[in-house]
């Protein structure tokens, strides 16, 4: 705790004529002195440059200061600059406060320039009056338990432990089925290789097998997790035996599923079938196939509709695949593909749909509006491009159905505390920026429980997941942001309102001399503030957000100066 | 002079500041009566701090948040809305113009949306004009009701209400029933109503000794409602008897002993 009377120094930027083309700076760095706690005030031309941050660095000296305002641009990109100025100087970088005057002031109401100083001026009032409450902030630093945990014995699963595997790290592989292999297990062949799949899931499996790092889990399910980045304590149930693993890093890799169909289509298993159904008989080499004469698939079944809206993106390649498998077999087939758009983008994907053309495949287009029709025997559809209706013969009809998310999902995402989308799928934390991760630190995802994504695909992102959750392994320590909760026992009355709403499991009601009280995990939180601004009994203070300093801003908005 | 409003406003660190960063950048234009101040994220703006900024002099106030489904805290803006509809809920019940309380969810995206959202406030906080003339109330009638809403909105019984809103509506409890909408609502404007008289009841009776219909007059409610509440606070050791005079009672609060 800062006891020392607040001595603040501000340095209002002109970025330039960016700010300083519509807002008065030197008044505005005038007004700053004249209030309460401020000892030095004064412009930069640009304050990010050297001389801006020498200046500051000068004024910390020669004043003494104690608390750093910056009025300029946008905390977003720059208050890590500044932070770092303020520590170089020897001021802790969480006595350092940021006010935007440009993005939020000068850029939007140039027009404005006597409204636009105003503003600026009562905006330097508040970011002062909190700078008078902020509080020294020590960066926290947790042990990182040098070991992974992966959910999901897929393709993509097993590709990540071995991946962290091989880096040296050991590896837990937890999979709900008696075997690995995932979907895969299930396939044939592959697009576009025409490859076996078990050409490529034997020699994984034996690899992950014989790795002395991972140890697999079949039969098993997680049961509980708790904990944080760094240290996670899971409890494995694998047939009706718990085992308990500490972990520092979590790699979500539980696949999709294929969608079964209710009453689509007549579907009944027997003589309307989905692609992975027709699978297990090309897998097993049923010789019924050959007696095929001619064959109806349908794409898009249970996809791309109100219910389902997605594109489940692997089943027009997965289709055309077995279409020519089937051609393979018997080459006097007749093999109509009725489609609403055909997506096989890649290299060697549309060439693959161009080949299936050329070898006599037939494509019909059809429009949700006006579906096919499954009969016995008989596919009656309305042909979109020729705008008739056409009945086709069809001795096995086979649904292209889209992936699903995975059983056991739901349970998951609530323990892992990872959010589900709109279509079911986990949620990564950004799709651009931040693939492969969680918003929750330390946690990962990878393949299929993510969009549905093809051989490829999955193991590419096995390799993602596993290189990004080796950073804080191989680091060791990670460190934590200081901006968290923090729980005052005396008025904490052990409610648990904070423990049951928080996002991070960040906050735990346990029993102490005083009897039950909250307590900040600081290595999880990640400093929403949400228990700060819902706990009964005000105990909690959200650092560097406190109730003091947001009441102290709302005060200088009214005026006090 | 044309009435200026002042308008405070809430943005979380990485939607909706972003997103005022993103019209800044864009050089869109809007009117200079917002000052923000930025939080975390919007579950951090305690129903006490927006009563204070209109307790500051705010004719409105501003508080954005992620899209749902985009909250960097993954569900930090679903509370910030049940927080914020309970407080508007509040508003209405006081009498203030619950419209002057904005709430709304962009992304970092949309710097137009941001600018065209402060332009629309600000038009509509205009017409309302200063706080307490759309309401037809004074401005010391306003501070009043105002002071007794921070105080209920600080006690227990609706931050416990409105905190577990989520998990009461949207999840069964241990005995797997669901409490609807509807029905937690009207509980929660029962609880706010009850605690809100109650609170102004012990604000007039903190420097004065009076009586039921005293109260009940400067409240402008029945007397009977008045009582009833007298007799609880009476049970509860708020307030106790302090005087017959001629033959009505008249009450103050508990002193400590």
């Amino acid at each position: 705790m800062v006891q020392d009377e607040p001595r603040i120094g501000v340095f209002v930027c002109h970025c330039g004529t960016n700010i300083a083309g519509v807002v008065d700076v030197e008044e505005v760095a005038q007004y700053a002195l004249t209030l309460k706690n401020v000892v030095h005030s004064q412009t930069n031309l640009y304050t990010c440059s050297d001389a801006g941050i020498n200046s500051i660095k000068e004024g910390i000296k020669k004043y003494n200061l104690n608390r750093v305002v910056v009025a300029s641009c946008t905390p977003r990109t720059h208050e890590p600059l500044f932070r770092r100025t303020c520590q170089e100087a020897g001021v802790n970088p969480f006595l350092f406060e940021f006010v935007n005057i440009r993005e939020h002031c000068s850029w939007v109401h140039s027009d404005e320039p006597e409204k636009a100083t105003q503003k600026a001026k009562e905006l330097v009032r508040m970011g002062i009056a909190k700078a008078r409450f902020l509080q020294p902030q020590e960066e926290i630093e947790n042990e990182v338990e040098p070991r992974a945990l992966v959910i999901g014995g897929g393709i993509s699963g097993m590709s990540a432990a071995l991946t962290l595997a091989q880096r040296g790290f050991e590896v837990y592989l937890i999979e709900r089925e008696k075997y690995l292999g995932g979907v895969l297990r299930k396939l044939y062949k592959l697009y576009p290789t025409s490859q076996e799949a078990k050409s490529i899931l034997e020699p994984m499996i034996r690899s992950v097998t014989k790795n002395e790092k991972i140890k697999i889990f079949t039969s098993s399910v997680i049961k509980e997790t708790s904990g944080y980045i760094g240290n996670y304590n899971i409890k494995v149930e694998t047939k009706g035996k718990e085992t308990e693993l500490k972990v520092g890093v979590i790699i979500v890799a539980i696949g999709a599923k294929e969608l079964k169909p209710k009453k689509l289509y007549n579907y009944d298993g027997e003589n309307v079938i989905t692609q992975l159904e027709l699978e297990k008989r090309l897998k097993d080499k049923d010789p019924q196939l050959s007696n095929i004469k001619s064959s109806v698939m349908i794409f898009c079944a249970g996809s791309r509709i109100p219910e389902r809206p997605y594109c489940s993106k692997i089943c027009c390649m997965n289709g055309i695949k077995n279409a020519l498998i089937l051609q393979e077999i018997n080459p006097k087939i007749n093999i109509y593909i009725l489609y609403r758009d055909i997506m096989t983008y890649g290299e060697y994907e549309d060439n693959y749909y161009r080949v299936s053309r050329e070898k006599g495949i037939t494509y019909l287009k059809y429009s949700p509006e006006k579906p096919p029709v499954v009969e016995k025997g008989k596919v009656v559809v309305y042909d979109k491009l020729l705008g008739e209706e056409i009945e086709l013969p069809s001795d096995l009809t086979i649904l292209s159905t889209p992936l699903v998310s995975p059983d056991g999902e739901e349970e998951l995402s609530r323990m892992l505390k990872v959010p589900i989308d709109v279509d079911g799928f986990l949620l990564e934390a950004h799709v651009k920026l931040r693939p492969v991760e969680f918003a929750t630190d330390g946690v990962y995802l990878s393949g299929c429980c993510h969009w549905p994504t093809d051989l490829k695909g999955a193991i590419v992102e096995g390799y993602a997941a596993a290189s990004k959750a080796s950073i804080p392994l191989v680091n060791k320590k990670v460190k934590v942001e200081p901006i968290v909760s923090f729980v005052d026992e005396e008025k904490c009355i052990g409610c648990g309102l904070c423990e049951s709403i928080c996002p991070y499991t960040a906050i735990e009601v346990k029993q102490t001399e005083k009897g039950r009280k909250a307590k900040t995990i600081s290595a999880s939180c990640k400093g929403c503030g949400l228990c700060g601004a819902s706990c009964p009994e005000g105990a909690i203070t959200m650092q560097h957000f406190s109730n003091e300093q947001e009441l102290a801003m709302i005060c200088a908005f009214g005026g006090e100066k | 002079m044309e009435f200026e409003p002042k308008i405070l406003g809430f943005m979380c660190n990485w939607c909706s500041y972003a997103a005022a960063d993103l019209a800044g950048v864009s050089r869109f234009q809007y009117p200079s009566n917002l000052r923000i101040i930025r939080v975390m994220c919007s579950a951090r703006v305690d129903p006490v701090m927006v009563i204070e900024g209109f307790l500051q002099g705010a004719d409105g106030v501003l508080v954005l948040g992620c899209h749902f489904g985009d909250c960097h805290y993954s569900i930090g803006n679903y509370y910030a809305d049940r927080k914020m509809r309970m407080t508007k809920k509040f508003l209405e019940i006081i009498g203030i113009n619950e419209e002057r309380l904005y709430v709304d969810w962009v992304s970092a995206a949309e710097g137009d949306r941001f600018a065209s959202i402060v332009k629309n406030l600000t038009s509509r906080i205009k017409e309302m004009g200063t706080l307490g003339v759309k309401e037809n109330l004074k401005s010391s009638e306003v501070k009043e009701r105002l002071k007794a809403a921070q105080i209920a909105l600080q006690g227990e019984t609706i931050r416990w209400l409105v905190g577990k809103e989520k998990e009461l509506v949207e999840n069964k409890n241990v005995y797997q029933e669901k409490i609807s909408q509807e029905d937690f609502d009207r509980v929660m404007v029962d609880n706010i109503k009850d605690k809100y008289i109650k609170t102004r009841i012990l604000l007039l009776l903190k420097d004065n000794k009076l009586s039921v219909r005293e109260i009940a007059d400067k409240l402008n409610l029945s007397p009977r409602a008045i009582l009833e509440q007298i007799v609880d606070l009476q049970r509860r050791g708020d307030i106790e008897l302090s005087e017959i005079v001629g033959k009505t009672p008249k009450y103050n609060l508990m002193k400590v002993k």
